[in-house]
């Protein structure tokens, strides 16, 4: 566990040597504000809480999130730093949590700079701060969701395009597997617990849980061992997909 | 201590190592040899754990390649064929970062990285992003994260690959100065022969994923057939057909419309003598005799087309 500190290091400085990170960051910032104010009728709401802030955020990082993700294995695979790295002493494990860790603090970093709409609905009124910091908690673990899938998809190839598109779309049905979208699919003729399985997985119904303030330990694990098993997932595509 | 047993790695049908086994002693520096696509590469990246060797075993340092990789890891600094490295990042921050994956920390580290810097001359771009450096210095880069924690076992993948001939120079001499009076073990694998009779005690030749030769570089020149010929540039053409005759001649081949006969010796004799001897009895305008070592690219052509044949 050693290297991990110093493999998280280096990644999060790497975000930072170049534009993306503040691109990023600006982007995330802009489009958060529209999606509030104009889409979600904050002021006309009246309601002095962040639901029409934390509601937009599954869509929002749908896009955002795969391309902090994307570069994550496919970079190392294309300029041949895979082999550099996997031929130090540093264990998988040590690899893909430092790695991803390090994308996920600076999904936070970005979400952190949003704090000035809890100062402004702090003047405005008079909202439950603790169901906020939930809200912040569950769009963080959230966007941890969206980045162990998205490193699983960056291991897969060494076109960051396509770890992008694919994991939008694996994001995506993650998103709607609680919609009659995807779950008409399987009401004909799949049985009730599959259905409530299937429904189960959804980042949305999860989501809008914790957003409201309400922390269930329930969907906590959910997020979390979604990540392990993405993270799991990620780590075995590397060992079969490494030479490629 | 390399010790290598069996190694095999299969490519769906291509089999890119097959059934290697050597070994490489303390002090050696190994030369590995092969045409392209020989599984030099592939042979590199199983020893340094890139790879899982499909069959086989191998260990450094008495540490075993599959079982305890971690630990036959720290003992070995590796250079990938082209140098890869953090494009992104600043000379100083990436041989900074590299030490600290090898546990090196504060004073002990800053220590490794200097001595480093000065062994491969990165100086003058300590600043610079890697992004930005020439070929010469990127590869220099990659040596000093490979020579930087001091390894027991140095492995670099065609170092001197796309350099020109100064930077070559620089490389080798680097390589001879890390190798001389240490117990490590240097492995070089490179397709460029001269770069084995500068810099390398030990060569070893495979084609196909198979062992074709093993031996010191002299030895290997040894196997040619212009191991002792003699080659007499001539002011004028004569008839060399007499020269056959000698004890030990096995043939003569003539060069530039007969200006140039280079006397080829039967295995183990010395003709030197007797050809001269003949030279000045028939009182050839010679210009220059000399004896041949033997040619290392010969015996590597010949070598690696046997086994294609």
């Amino acid at each position: 566990m050693k290297s991990l500190g110093v493999i998280f290091k280096r990644e999060l400085g790497s975000y930072f040597a170049t534009p993306l990170a503040y691109i990023f960051i600006v982007i995330f910032l802009v489009l958060s504000a529209v999606f509030t104010f104009y889409l979600g009728g904050f002021y006309e709401g009246g309601q002095a809480d962040l639901i029409p802030f934390f509601n937009f955020h599954p869509w929002l990082y749908l896009f955002l999130v795969p391309a902090v993700a994307m570069r994550l294995w496919a970079e190392e695979r294309k300029s041949g730093t895979i082999e550099l790295l996997m031929t130090l002493p540093v264990s998988r494990a040590d690899m893909v949590l430092g790695k991803f860790l390090a994308a996920w603090v600076f999904v936070g970093i970005a979400l952190v700079l949003t704090f000035p709409i809890i100062i402004t609905v702090n003047y405005l009124g008079s909202p439950d701060n603790g169901a906020i910091f939930t809200g912040y908690l569950g769009s963080w673990l959230l966007a941890g969701g969206y980045l162990a899938i998205g490193s699983c998809m960056s291991a897969l190839t060494k076109n960051q395009v396509i770890a992008f598109i694919l994991s939008v779309v694996a994001c995506f049905v993650f998103i709607v597997s609680g919609f009659p979208l995807v779950l008409d699919l399987f009401s004909g003729w799949a049985p009730q617990w599959l259905l409530d399985a299937i429904a189960s997985l959804s980042f949305l119904i999860r989501f809008d849980a914790i957003s409201k303030g309400v922390l269930d330990l329930r969907d906590l694990l959910y997020f979390i061992s979604l990540m392990a098993v993405w993270l799991l997932a990620t780590a075995i595509v590397i060992d079969l997909k490494k030479a490629d | 201590m390399i010790k290598i047993n069996s190694l095999t790695k299969r490519f769906g049908d291509h089999v890119a190592v097959d059934n290697l086994s050597f070994e490489v002693k303390p002090g050696e520096v190994l030369g590995f040899l092969g045409p392209n696509g020989a599984g030099k590469s592939t042979t590199m990246k199983m020893l340094t754990g890139f790879l899982t060797p499909d069959a086989g075993s191998a260990s450094i340092c008495g540490f075993d390649i599959r079982s305890q990789i971690l630990q036959a890891q720290r003992q070995m600094g590796y250079l990938p064929e082209g140098a890869p490295c953090y494009g992104d990042m600043r000379v100083k921050g990436f041989l900074e970062f590299i030490a600290e994956v090898r546990g090196l920390r504060g004073a002990d580290k800053q220590r490794h990285v200097a001595r480093a810097v000065e062994q491969v001359e990165l100086q003058g771009v300590l600043g610079q992003s890697i992004d930005t450096l020439s070929k010469g210095f990127k590869r220099r880069v990659g040596l000093a994260q490979a020579i930087l924690h001091d390894p027991q076992v140095l492995i670099l993948d065609e170092p001197t690959d796309g350099l020109d001939p100064n930077q070559k120079h620089q490389v080798r001499q680097l390589i001879q100065q890390l190798a001389s009076g240490s117990n490590k073990i240097v492995v070089i694998s490179t397709h460029i022969l001269e770069e084995v009779s500068a810099v390398c005690s030990r060569a070893v030749v495979i084609a196909h994923g198979r062992l074709l030769a093993d031996g010191t570089p002299d030895e290997l020149e040894a196997r040619s057939k212009y191991h002792q010929a003699v080659t007499v540039l001539l002011q004028q053409p004569v008839d060399s057909q007499p020269l056959l005759a000698l004890p030990g001649v096995l043939g003569v081949e003539t060069e530039r419309d007969g200006h140039q006969l280079t006397v080829l010796a039967e295995p183990g004799a010395v003709i030197f003598p007797a050809v001269g001897e003949y030279a000045r009895q028939q009182q050839w305008q010679v210009k220059e005799l000399s004896v041949e070592r033997g040619r290392l690219d010969e015996v590597f052509r010949r070598l690696t087309a046997e086994e294609a044949a």
